[in-house]
């Protein structure tokens, strides 16, 4: 290797060598100005090459900083890379790979990086000691926000950007057999040895490149050729099996419980915002491993001595690494200091480019062959020796003085040396990355002898195998040896065996180092003495770069009581920084165990958790962003509604329309407009959201007393019943409105946010604790589009679509008739939520938006009026009608409500009962739900506001309960609330105030909360006005007129390389029964004319029928659209007496088909299931996740394609996810 | 993030399940017949065991169904997994 000759890509760059490619030229600025570099070039490599080593100011003093390392360890060498939206603070310059254009700024300076105002802490450094923010700001506690502002501001780090990201990234699950995290040797002959076993095996590393420290290597040979050359080798043999994923520019950030591991990727093809928006910048890996070996390398120890935190003192290491790596000599005349035997090789790769070395060894008497070879090459030794101060000025480092060192290393003797130099290389020996094994929750051991913590052992839920440097294998021959037998031993763990060949033989460099105390490879002294004590004098010995703590700071710690390894990382901030004290822990801890006078183990290490270096939110949120950030379930009416102009809310995770306005209406307006129109002509709801549950068997009645409050016993087939639902504390949680429609069989609903909770809460009694009840519950909630008919006309607009008798005695209040509406089939209950003359009308839900578009057609000669749920919550509040979770909020009984008439005296047992007789929930003056007037009429409070008794000039005051709901009405003519007050019945009548946070204060009346007492009106009440029944549609009309689509037809098809498509509708019953009762088999398999799965997940298929294992009890099956009714209908006839339920749920679900070559990685991106084709074949079939939606998983061709089942409120939302996702395949 | 042996569906990833708490609570009988002390122990308290915890879980995104797991808390190592109703598992070492 020649001398540097200044090229276009910097003045110290060699001129031959490296990893670089010299054959393309790389422009980049710095600061705003510009410099040159190769492609293979980190920003770090680059700077160096440009003679730049200022980087940074520390995070408190403000002292100037440089490149430290080479690797992810960089403390100093933070960047803002780029700006505005496409900013990211905080990267390690060391990591990020060079790209045309790049544009990076320093951090935590101003107004630059060579004259910075905030140096001034520097000059005061003695009064801002350890813990000086706690101490002195702490006082009066109502300042610190304020304080802390500044404070925050002075000692920052990066900016995070303001805009939206025009980035996108993936996030994606895999599997292997082995993990092997680290591309070195050790990680290599792992992956190698793994992979030839057959094992499905992933390798990921760190840098763009693999070869780990042999990249950095340009002295070992194996099997006879050079190292790197044989890196080449081993990546192309595993690029060409199968069986093996290499992941460079990827690096492990957290190892959980189970073998769960989570690695981010930097896109290779992504570079810079040039890149933004055209391919994925990052890539979350969310991997399941069968077996681990870490092989993920050592990271070098510093020295710590007189402000050897000056710009130009780096890691022996990495100045071998940008050498031989980079081609870049940082300095021309190097100073090494070190207390091992690692130097030597460094030295003569640094004499070899070109520079002047010489080396300070602070053992006085070391002796070795790879010494003896240096001192032959002309290489000065300064023995027994150490650094006492540096001299530097203007951004560079002049030389050093030098001392003799004592005999224990404590203080130093004899006359000062002055040494000229420009750069300092540290050699402290290795720390073995043992975090990931930390995070995994492995405990670690001492090593006296080598002087750091290693693998002792993994609890069982983990199983991780350490390889190589990491294990405090530092010579290449072992790394080669045991990351062979790791991957051996990892593959036959996994039930693989292994096939491969023994590693070669290194041609055994000479210079290798043994790092250990016994065999005087290493004298244990890190923290070197001064001339001054520690602490004393102007010169520092910064431990901890990233956030500039000294070993001045342990000592006070020490003094102060923070001893153990917890309080003085919390005192000193070490190892607090987003590099988790790479370079800085292990120097704390020896600091301590010297200042204490015990080993290092007893003070302890911490635990190490994720991430590994910090991840960019992008990364984490991945596609889960935007309208995939929460699926938006929608009714089918949506569509209507959405081209009405309706303003939509968020309800649970549904869109329901608030209000519709019209042209230049407020919502006030709306609402008013939609209140009126339902008491006095007719209002059109979309309730489909509404959960529903339908329950069959013969205990049905059993089920629903313990679940309501009131009595079942009685209701008659045809009639519905309200009831409230508790839990075990007594308190209300839901409520609904439940019919009977047969003997044994009934249709419950609940609030739309609580359909899942009622379904589970149902499922868990079932299934847990009543297991001999006879009852199947089934939900159909999106089995049903569900319009609500309101006020005086509905009766009439209902009559022109139903061939049913229309009056107060055929149908009368609380009852349900199933027949058919405009020729769909239907059913009608007869219920009411606002008070009015009533009608919901479920239809299945493939005919929603056919019925409601019929329905607002005929309904305009009545003046029909769709309505949102603003409307509705005014119009239950008129009546005093609740909602649970607004007028309830965990914390409210029944007879808190005031609706003691609900609650059964004579039932020995329901859900919740027994906690009404607790002294708590049967006292005397609890909060109690109460109607409130404000003195003003036109006043409406804002829910939420505290009702107080006393009214006193400022906060606090004695707070009696909060307004729960409040609304403007039209019906009663003035503003209405509700609110539940402490004592409330017996308050009635009271003037209590509410105090708002604007300072005004408001008289209100306590009132009973019914402010319309009329009860429901009978159908006979309605006065005829003469109307003409619209002949268009009439009572037959949407079964010939409309073509029955599904609900979820408004979603394109994808084509391309992969297509996604809307499977063709078929019908669908789910069927309920016990499998070992042999009468209910056989009469189930010969009507369904398929043979039932009983092994779970595998599905029959046969003819046009396929019938899905959902469940121990549950099976699925697909059929004819035409035929669900008669499979239904001759399943009840042959099973009259047999505990069975047959539910049709046609509309329940849709099914998408992705077909495609990368069908199993787009599911991948959200399905924890493992689809590899050898698991998961032609016919196979799960209930699983996507996202998050349950899915039924069908694997149908091996293209591959895939049916996707899945309920169809969420069709769009995995639609949008699995198109998010083809941008990233 | 758990694998977690369905006793239907076999091994699955933890974000297909969802916890319930504590397991082999059984609802009292005659509620009426407990004293609010004992009633409150039923509704309120729970263990809050380090070592071997007995749960309950459900597998919501695959065949919904209820079943108990031994779990040890320091560890996170599921010794076991059973349906309802079966004989308490006891832990292997």
């Amino acid at each position: 290797m020649t001398a540097p000759v200044p090229d276009r890509a910097g003045k110290n760059r060699l001129a031959s060598g490296g990893r670089i490619d010299r054959g393309r030229t790389i422009e980049f600025y710095y600061d705003g100005k510009r410099y040159t570099g190769h492609p293979g070039d980190t920003l770090a490599s680059a700077l160096l090459a440009n003679d730049v080593h200022l980087v940074g100011r520390s995070f408190k003093y403000h002292r100037p900083r440089g490149i430290y390392s080479a690797g992810s360890e960089e403390p100093n060498a933070l960047v803002q890379l780029e700006s505005g939206a496409c900013t990211t603070p905080n990267m390690r310059a060391t990591e990020v790979e060079l790209y045309e254009g790049l544009r990076a700024a320093s951090q935590n300076c101003w107004p630059s990086v060579k004259f910075d105002l905030g140096a001034i802490n520097s000059r005061l450094s003695r009064l801002l000691p350890a813990g000086f923010y706690y101490k002195t700001f702490m006082w009066p506690a109502s300042l610190w926000m304020t304080y802390e502002k500044y404070i925050r501001k002075a000692a920052g780090l990066g900016r995070s950007p303001l805009e939206i990201d025009p980035d996108f990234y993936d996030k994606t699950h895999a599997h292997c057999d082995v993990l092997v995290i680290g591309g070195g040797p050790a990680g290599l002959q792992a992956a190698l040895a793994a992979a030839q076993s057959g094992a499905q095996v992933i390798l990921l590393d760190s840098m763009s490149e693999f070869g780990g420290s042999l990249l950095s290597d340009r002295s070992s040979t194996i099997g006879g050729v050079e190292a790197i050359e044989w890196v080449a080798d081993i990546i192309a043999r595993l690029e060409a099996m199968d069986n093996a994923t290499l992941l460079p520019q990827t690096t492990l950030a957290g190892y959980y419980d189970y073998n769960f591991l989570v690695a981010n990727q930097k896109s290779s093809e992504h570079s810079g915002p040039a890149s933004a928006g055209r391919t994925f910048r990052e890539r979350l890996w969310k991997i399941r491993a069968g077996q681990v070996v870490i092989a993920a390398g050592a990271i070098e120890r510093p020295l710590v001595f007189a402000d050897s935190d000056r710009p130009g003192v780096m890691l022996s290491g990495a100045i071998r690494s940008y050498i031989n790596r980079y081609a870049v000599l940082p300095g021309r005349n190097i100073a090494f200091l070190t207390n091992n035997d690692s130097i030597w090789q460094t030295a003569l790769d640094a004499q070899d480019a070109g520079a002047s070395v010489y080396v300070i060894d602070v053992r006085g008497n070391a002796a070795s062959a790879a010494q003896a070879r240096a001192k032959n090459q002309g290489i000065a030794i300064h023995p027994g020796k150490t650094i006492v101060g540096v001299d530097y000025a203007r951004g560079r480092i002049r030389g050093i003085e030098i001392m003799a060192l004592s005999e224990d290393g404590a203080s130093v003797t004899g006359p000062r040396q002055r040494l000229s130099c420009d750069l300092i290389g540290v050699a402290g020996g290795w720390t073995p990355t043992v975090h990931l094994y930390s995070q995994a929750k492995g405990k670690l051991k001492y090593l006296d002898d080598l002087h750091c913590f290693v693998a002792d052992r993994m609890p069982a839920s983990n199983s991780a195998i350490m390889a190589g440097a990491c294990n405090a294998d530092y010579r290449l021959d072992d790394c080669l040896s045991q990351g062979f037998k790791a991957g051996c031993e990892a593959a036959g763990n996994a039930g693989f065996e292994t096939r491969s060949a023994q590693p070669p033989a290194t041609g055994a460099n000479p210079l290798e180092a043994n790092l250990s105390e016994s065999s005087g490879g290493l004298r244990p002294l890190w923290i070197l003495p001064s001339d001054h004590p520690i602490g004393q004098g102007r010169k520092k010995h910064f431990h901890e770069l990233h956030n500039d703590a000294t070993v001045a700071d342990i000592h006070l710690a020490a003094r102060e009581g923070y001893q153990s390894v917890e309080h003085l990382k919390r005192y000193t901030t070490t190892g607090m920084g987003t590099d988790q004290g790479k370079t800085s822990n292990l120097n704390a801890l020896t600091a301590m165990s010297e200042i204490r006078g015990i080993p290092v183990p007893e003070v302890g290490t911490t635990t190490f958790r994720p991430p590994f270096t910090p991840l960019t939110f992008g990364s984490i949120v991945g596609h889960d962003r935007r309208q995939l950030f929460l699926q938006a379930r929608k009714t089918p009416m949506h569509d209507w509604h959405h081209r009405q102009g309706a303003v939509f809310e968020d309800v649970g995770d549904w869109k329901r329309p608030r209000y519709f306005p019209k042209e230049g209406e407020t919502m006030h307006d709306a609402v008013q407009r939609e209140c009126l129109a339902v008491r006095k002509s007719c209002g059109i709801l979309d309730a489909s959201t509404l959960g529903k549950i339908d329950l069959k068997g013969r205990d049905c009645i059993r089920l629903l007393n313990m679940l309501y409050t009131n009595d079942w016993s009685k209701l008659a087939p045809g009639r519905c019943r309200y009831g409230l639902m508790l839990d075990e504390h007594g308190m209300v949680f839901d409520d609904g409105v439940t019919s009977r429609l047969g003997d044994h069989h009934y249709h419950m609903t609940t609030t739309t946010g609580g359909a899942a909770r009622v379904m589970n809460w149902i499922e868990e009694w079932l299934q847990t604790e009543w297991p001999e009840l006879e009852v199947h519950a089934t939900s159909v909630t999106e089995q049903s589009a569900v319009v609500a008919l309101n006020g005086p006309a509905s009766a009439r607009l209902l009559g022109e679509l139903v061939d049913l008798p229309l009056d107060d005695r055929s149908f009368p209040f609380m009852s349900v008739r199933e027949t058919r509406i405009a020729g769909i089939p239907a059913r009608i209950f007869r219920i009411s939520f606002t008070g009015e003359l009533s009608f919901e009308i479920n239809v299945p839900a493939r005919y929603g938006l056919a019925l409601w578009t019929a329905l607002m057609d005929a309904g305009e000669k009545y003046g029909i009026c769709p309505y949102g749920t603003e409307a509705m919550h005014v119009l239950r509040a008129e009546k005093g009608f609740i909602i649970a979770g607004q007028d309830t909020d965990g914390t409210v009984t029944p007879m808190d409500l005031g609706m003691d008439w609900i609650v059964s005296k004579t039932k020995e047992d329901f859900l919740g009962k027994r906690s009404h007789a607790r002294s708590d929930t049967a006292r005397q003056g609890r909060k109690q739900l109460v109607g409130l007037l404000t003195e003003d009429p036109g006043r409406v409070l804002p829910e939420g506001a505290h009702v107080v008794e006393e009214l006193k000039s400022a906060p606090p005051m004695d707070m009696l309960g909060h307004i729960s709901s409040s609304y403007m009405s039209p019906n009663v003519g003035r503003s209405i609330a509700l609110a539940l007050v402490k004592d409330g019945f017996a308050r009635k009548g009271q003037v209590l105030h509410v105090p708002l946070l604007d300072g005004s204060a408001h008289k209100v009346t306590l009132t009973d909360p019914v402010f319309l007492p009329a009860p429901t009106p009978p159908i006979a009440d309605v006065p005829a006005d003469g109307a003409e029944p619209s002949a268009s549609i009439g009572k037959t009309g949407l079964a010939t007129g409309w073509q029955a689509t599904s609900p979820a037809c408004n979603l394109e098809p994808v084509t391309g390389r992969n297509s996604l498509r809307e499977q063709p509708w078929r019908g669908k019953v789910n069927l309920r029964g016990d499998p070992e009762n042999r009468k209910f088999l056989a009469t189930a398999e010969s009507v369904l004319d398929i043979q039932l799965p009983l092994q779970s997940n595998t599905q029959h298929s046969s003819g046009d029928r396929t019938c899905y294992w959902t469940g121990p009890d549950e099976w699925l099956l697909h059929c004819r659209l035409d035929e669900t009714g008669a499979i239904t209908q001759a399943l009840q006839e042959k099973l009259p007496d047999t505990h069975f339920a047959a539910t049709e749920v046609t509309d329940y679900y849709t099914v998408l088909h992705l077909d495609g070559p990368d069908a199993i990685a787009l599911l991948a991106k959200a399905c924890p299931l493992d689809l590899h084709p050898a698991k998961f074949t032609v016919g196979d079939c799960a209930q699983t996740r996507f996202g998050h939606a349950s899915i039924l998983l069908h694997k149908t061709a091996d293209t591959p394609a895939f049916d996707i089942q899945v309920r169809w409120s969420y069709t769009e939302y995995v639609r949008d996810y699995l198109v998010s996702a083809m941008r990233t395949v | 993030m758990f694998i977690i042996d369905c006793p239907w569906c076999g091994q699955r990833d933890q974000s297909e399940f969802t916890a319930h708490g504590e397991a082999y609570i059984a609802r009292p009988r005659q509620p009426g017949q407990l004293s609010d002390e004992e009633w409150g122990d039923y509704v309120f308290f729970r263990k809050n065991t380090k070592g071997i915890h007995y749960e309950r879980w459900v597998h919501s995104h695959g065949c919904r169904r209820w079943f108990n797991v031994v779990r040890d808390t320091v560890t996170d190592r599921i010794h076991a997994t059973c349906k309802p109703g079966e004989p308490r598992p006891g832990v292997k070492e």
